[in-house]
């Protein structure tokens, strides 16, 4: 006997509609109350944002201050103290190429083809340093500025760049002094990264600016910005390494058995075998943790850095702009908005990714 | 020498004996230099500082302060300061995030919509930021005389003023605990295997027990009552300044609200996950059991999501609890404030520190620990888990 079978009838336009959001009364309550409050806000945000806001900065500050809606002309007037700080107004374009070398090197560095110990390296070795000439000058008939005058968005994209250049080989070697089957050196380890986990990163950063100098011999002390990325770079290390070692838990022990049978040495084992593998299972939990990371060199502006927040502050803070403060803020949201939500919507993207690949 | 280096164990010990060493030999000699480098600016190290009186006042405290009192009492006031606002932003953010989680996982695509709009904006902006964002809010509303009024509170520039019952401190703080006894006592009694009754018939005692609670905590509110004034203190305008009732400061309601909603934006993500981790099989299961949408919720689904979702909600409870130290960014004396304005004052660095570093382990191990013994107690037993 042959079987026919049909397509049931597509369902017309307002068919879909009530199957999609009316099928019981509560649902059919629900959707017009999630409606009503997004159409609102929608609503309200645009009215604020587009339709009764202040675009040119011809009217000044009193033209804004009339206007019902936001006052962009705030952001027109003083993007460049935002973006760039206290850095020398002619020299400011160096400050946008460092902004992009680091863009450049983190797009690099999402791309697989890059992802071999060396390759990553390199990339952000080479990244790193073209950011310091770029911004530090002094060399190839650049003028020098030194780090005091350096701000705003280029200060928060290098202390997350060398905090991230410091912290992940540290996190590497934590994790790897954790996993050691020496008992003195796995629970030393293991104090040193339980204590920094358990403490507020805003307190190992004052520890570091304010606190560490005390400590440390002259000859040592260095400049504040260091000591500061030296902390940050601590805090992250403490929570790569867990994920590392997470990492290198899901590694089954079989691999560096069969690594033992063919006479590798210690490095040969954790250089090919256990980090490599180690690393792809926790991809998802790095990217997350570069975000969190992102996100937290934020906090700098409370030892007193004039990172992006603390420009964004001055910006507003200055008596004629006084009442514009929503729309730094919002524009400051929307940097680290850009940034953080491309990086973790790729983290999601690998984790798919890879998923697939387990199957 | 050369022969006992070629001996395995030999070698395992020498660098058991140079790590450790090592570290301990920096740790020892960065207490070296800090000692000398502050016995040159004339400060003897040592806990003595502890009893001297501080000479500078906080702005916020839940117990009485003056500057003539001593630091160990400031370090206290720091951590209960730390902890109020803790746990009102852990509050306010699980019921943020209660809220958000559930919508994301709703059937309603609209409200789907919704959460993951949320979840989305507040998640990648910095909480500082935030915080920042808020208190500029709160300062830049109006004065105190063109204060926004709502059920006898005033919102302005200077904090919200609510009206508070005119109890003395002690008598306050007791009838909030009976308070949250009346609320916990029910559950208690419901759950417990000390009570000889079956479970489902149990509603007069727990009923009872409410009760109870409750009488206790008005007859406290009533014993404690301050004589000659009315019950409730309200707030009221008095020449430029608002006189009366229980304000509260700027700072601390722009930490709160910064904690509960992008603390809020991640507990959702994590309830999201702990629903998603139920099987389907469990819901179609009480479906063809006949259990009603709501019973399956409160049977089948919770239970089963919240053994998943606790280990995590655990780290981000600790991740929130530290994040109160985003307080000195807008000068709510928590401890870390009190931490810091000690090492200004009094130099006390290293001792400051350490008080520091002991508090918080305090705070992460205790919170650990009350998390692993609710996670023990609800975890699934034997042979359930498989299959």
């Amino acid at each position: 006997m042959e079987m026919i079978f049909v397509a049931p009838p597509a369902p017309g336009r307002l068919e879909d509609l009530k199957r999609r959001f009316f099928v019981t009364p509560l649902q059919a309550l629900l959707s017009l109350v999630s409606l009503a409050i997004m159409a609102s806000l929608a609503w309200k945000l645009l009215n604020w944002a587009v339709f009764s806001a202040v675009f040119t900065t011809s009217g000044g500050p009193e033209a804004c201050q009339a206007a019902a809606g936001a006052c962009w002309s705030v952001i027109a007037a003083r993007w460049r103290i935002i973006l760039f700080g206290l850095y020398p107004f002619e020299e400011q374009w160096r400050s946008a190429l460092a902004c992009v070398t680091v863009v450049v090197m983190t797009v690099l560095s999402c791309i697989p083809a890059f992802w071999t110990g060396r390759r990553i390296a390199l990339v952000w070795g080479a990244g790193t340093a073209l950011y310091y000439v770029l911004m530090k000058g002094g060399v190839l008939g650049l003028a020098y500025v030194g780090e005091e005058a350096w701000g705003g968005l280029a200060l928060t994209l290098f202390i997350f760049v060398t905090t991230c250049l410091i912290g992940f080989p540290l996190a590497i070697c934590l994790a790897l002094l954790r996993r050691s089957e020496l008992p003195w050196i796995s629970r030393t380890t293991g104090v040193i990264i339980d204590s920094v986990r358990s403490l507020p990163l805003i307190s190992i950063l004052f520890t570091f600016a304010i606190v560490l100098p005390f400590a440390l011999p002259q000859w040592l002390q260095g400049d504040k910005l260091y000591r500061v990325i030296l902390g940050s770079a601590l805090f992250f290390s403490a929570y790569q390494a867990e994920i590392v070692r997470g990492g290198m838990q899901g590694v089954p022990t079989g691999q560096e058995e069969a690594a033992m049978a063919l006479g590798m040495s210690y490095w040969q084992r954790i250089g090919r075998i256990l980090l490599p593998q180690a690393m792809r299972n926790a991809l998802p939990a790095t990217i997350n943790q570069f975000v969190i990371s992102f996100k937290e060199t934020s906090l700098v502006v409370i030892v007193g850095f004039f990172e992006i927040l603390a420009s964004g502050n001055a910006a507003y803070g200055t008596g004629e702009w006084r009442f514009a403060y929503v729309e730094v803020y919002a524009f400051i949201a929307f940097i680290y908005f850009v940034f953080v939500f491309s990086l973790s919507r790729y983290g999601g993207f690998l984790e798919r990714r890879m998923s697939v690949g387990e199957r | 020498m050369v022969s006992l280096l070629r001996n395995q164990k030999a070698r395992n010990a020498l660098l058991q004996v140079v790590y450790v060493g090592s570290l301990g030999a920096l740790v020892l000699a960065c207490a070296m230099i800090a000692r000398r480098n502050l016995a040159q600016q004339g400060i003897t190290s040592g806990f003595d500082f502890l009893y001297k009186s501080t000479g500078w006042d906080v702005s916020f405290s839940l117990l009485p302060a003056t500057a003539n009192d001593p630091y160990w009492w400031y370090f206290l006031i720091g951590i209960i300061n730390t902890l109020f606002l803790g746990s009102v932003g852990l509050i306010l953010a699980t019921v943020v995030g209660t809220i958000v989680g559930l919508a994301r996982t709703s059937s309603n695509e609209l409200a789907r919509l919704l959460g993951r709009t949320y979840v989305d904006i507040f998640r990648n902006i910095p909480l500082i930021l935030q915080v920042f964002f808020w208190y500029a809010v709160i300062t830049h509303l109006p004065t105190p005389r063109a204060a926004h009024q709502a059920f006898g509170m005033l919102l302005t520039s200077r904090g919200l003023y609510a009206p508070i019952p005119n109890v003395g401190g002690v008598a306050f703080a007791a009838a909030a605990i009976a308070f949250i006894g009346a609320i916990a006592l029910p559950v208690w009694l419901g759950r417990t295997s000390r009570l000889n009754r079956p479970l489902g018939e149990r509603l007069g005692i727990q009923l009872a027990g409410a009760a109870a609670a409750l009488a206790c905590a008005v007859l406290i509110l009533a014993g404690g009552r301050l004589p000659g004034l009315p019950l409730l203190d309200f707030p009221a305008l008095q020449g430029l300044n608002i006189k009366g009732g229980l304000r509260i400061p700027p700072e601390f309601s722009a930490l709160a609200v910064a904690i509960a909603i992008y603390g809020g934006s991640y507990i959702a993500e994590i309830v999201r996950g702990g629903f998603k981790a139920v099987s389907k099989g469990q819901v179609e299961a009480a479906l063809s059991l006949g259990l009603s949408p709501w019973r399956i919720f409160t049977l089948v689904r919770l239970p089963l999501a919240l053994r998943a979702m606790l280990p995590i909600l655990a780290n981000q409870y600790v991740w929130l609890i530290k994040a109160t130290t985003m307080g000195i960014a807008v000068g709510f004396t928590d401890f870390f404030m009190i931490v810091a304005l000690t090492i200004n004052h009094s130099g006390q660095t290293l001792e400051a520190i350490g008080i520091l570093m002991a508090g918080f382990l305090t705070i992460n191990l205790s919170l650990a620990a009350v998390f692993n013994r609710i996670n023990k107690a609800i975890a699934l037993k034997g042979n359930q888990l498989r299959g």
